[in-house]
């Protein structure tokens, strides 16, 4: 029998440089109110999955500082990387879990305190996170780098300028601004974004998520748990979509679409019922994976949202933003809401809980029609992709 | 009461707390610090770093399946053999894309802000590498291009480069 998985709590911290809190008390400050939205408790949590980059970060056992902290001590754990992705994997870890009938609440802590390494070694950190002999050893690629090479490959193709890439900085600060949880609280301009520095050309400062601390919590439980309990209005998880790519960028066969985010909606889509050709009809809002603007733009196309080459004239066009054809990142995204790696998946999936649920701040709600919205989180360099699907009715 | 307060602050500081002025809150900076240096098996590939040595680009083919590796490996992922054997690839290729990086790593902090490019050679192989010129207006995605050996300073050892094709000599 098909086991359903719902949401029954999902809170995030406050995204930022978080120095005024230890790893300890990052986690606790999602998981309270998580645990408190879910009204159940901690009892009632039989495993706990932490997803956590690290390397950054003094404890190299994330998962059980989690679980001291949060009093889960002697329930099942373990810390799940797929670097960016790490929260949407560990989604699919706590998922995958309930689903297969192993357990009936799991509890997914993403967190990343990125803030304990300074700038030039978490560079040299994320630098790493492709192939480390054949392209960081030698050549030093940088995350930007490599998110670089596709942002040429694209402005190349379809004519297009720096500037244009800069309008998605531009509607994610204008979004991060109405979020009191971003990382950036404040809008920027097209000409802020056209002076900012290099990090990567084409990519300037203002095309890149920024270097952030924060976690994110998610409780997820049974149908039979939450009707049990007489839990109202769980947000449903109707399918996650999954793919990766190769190590080496060089073994690409080009830099115009992220392949494993292509597959992962595939999947996604076809197990939720969705047809490709109905999408902007039926979800209402979407969280994707910006961690530079190039990234946003790879995604309306690769997730079939706009066909090959349209994503900046639909961006322009104002069909990403509240009120167009599909809301994209009402939370700021990557962008400004910040990009905490292993808490960036879980964020993303308390953010459309909170859409679906319409219960976000002023001047960010989208309009929900359909009770559907749409999470897509990669790792690495389109090295892992994820796409989660999530009903509410 | 005063010298009392003295000598509280002169005690604190013996703490390895310093004072995020940005946020006013303390933190303890790690008296620990973690120096990492891997050591990475190149023993059944280094006949790639000889043919570096002779300006050659080699890369590894399965004798079963004709699959090409570069970087070379000495297994064949798609069918499992291990019987590769070594080929020379042709060199010649065009620029797919290339970025020039401006925020450095730390391990690279020592080097001008350099051009990486990946290029498709003849054979359909791409290869990943610095790129010779660093002058951005000068490259052009499509342009012809050649891999020729370089020698990597101040570390000193040869590796491979990108050289536009107008640019050899």
């Amino acid at each position: 029998m098909e086991r359903k998985v719902g949401i029954i709590g999902a809170a995030s911290s406050k995204f930022g440089v978080r120095n005024d809190v230890n790893f300890s008390e990052l986690a606790f400050e999602s998981f309270k109110p998580a645990i408190e939205e879910a009204g159940i408790d901690t009892k009632d949590i039989e495993y706990f999955v932490v997803s956590n980059t690290g390397a950054w970060s003094s404890e190299q056992l994330p998962a059980i500082i989690v679980g001291e902290s949060l009093n889960l001590v002697g329930k099942g754990s373990l810390r799940v990387e797929a670097a960016c992705a790490s929260g949407s994997a560990g989604i699919k870890t706590g998922y995958d879990m309930i689903k297969s009938g192993s357990a009936d609440v799991v509890l997914v802590l993403g967190i990343e305190k990125m803030n304990e390494s300074q700038t030039p070694t978490v560079v040299e950190l994320i630098g790493r996170a492709g192939n480390y002999f054949w392209e960081f050893e030698h050549f030093g690629l940088t995350f930007p780098g490599y998110y670089a090479l596709y942002a040429t490959a694209y402005l190349n193709k379809y004519n297009s300028k720096e500037e244009d890439l800069c309008h998605v900085s531009v509607k994610n600060h204008y979004y991060g601004a109405r979020n009191p949880k971003a990382h950036f609280q404040r809008e920027v301009t097209i000409e802020e974004c056209m002076n900012s520095k290099y990090v990567a050309w084409p990519l300037k400062l203002l095309d890149s998520s920024p270097i952030t601390d924060g976690s994110a919590s998610v409780i997820l439980a049974s149908e039979d748990f939450i009707k049990r309990n007489g839990i109202k209005e769980p947000i449903w998880i109707k399918s996650i979509g999954y793919s990766t790519d190769t190590s080496n960028l060089s073994k690409r066969s080009d830099f115009l679409s992220l392949r494993s985010s292509v597959e992962a909606a595939e999947i996604a889509y076809k197990k939720s019922g969705i047809s490709k050709d109905e999408l902007l009809r039926k979800i209402d809002v979407a969280e994707v994976h910006d961690c530079f603007t190039i990234a946003e733009i790879l995604a309306y196309e690769d997730l079939g949202f706009f066909k090959r080459g349209e994503g900046i004239k639909a961006l322009k066009e104002g069909q990403t933003y509240t009120g167009g054809k599909i809301p994209v990142n009402l939370s700021g995204g990557l962008k400004a809401k910040g990009h905490p790696i292993g808490a960036t998946g879980v964020s993303m999936i308390v953010e459309l809980s909170k859409q679906l649920k319409r219960n976000v701040e002023k001047g960010r709600q989208a309009d929900i029609k359909n009770g559907l919205a749409l999470a897509h989180n990669v790792g690495g360099t389109g090295h892992y992709a994820y796409v989660t699907i999530l009903s509410f009715s | 009461m005063s010298s009392q307060n003295e000598v509280l602050e002169k005690k604190k500081k013996q703490y390895p707390i310093i004072i995020d002025q940005k946020r006013n809150v303390a933190l303890w900076e790690s008296t620990r610090e973690l120096k990492l240096k891997y050591l990475v098996s190149v023993e059944k590939i280094k006949k790639f770093f000889e043919g570096l040595l002779e300006n050659k680009l080699l890369a590894t083919k399965c004798e079963k399946c004709n699959e090409i590796y570069f970087p070379p490996q000495s297994f064949c992922s798609n069918c499992r053999s291990t019987e590769l054997k070594w080929i020379e690839l042709s060199k010649e290729g065009e620029l797919l894309t290339f970025t020039k990086i401006f925020v450095k790593p730390s391990s690279f902090s020592h080097y001008e802000d350099y051009t990486i490019g990946i290029v498709r050679l003849r054979e359909g192989v791409n290869v990943l590498a610095w790129i010779s010129e660093k002058n951005l207006s000068k490259l052009k995605i499509g342009m012809k291009t050649r891999i020729e050996t370089r020698i990597r300073e101040p570390e000193g050892y040869p590796i491979y480069e990108i050289i536009p094709e107008e640019l050899v000599s």
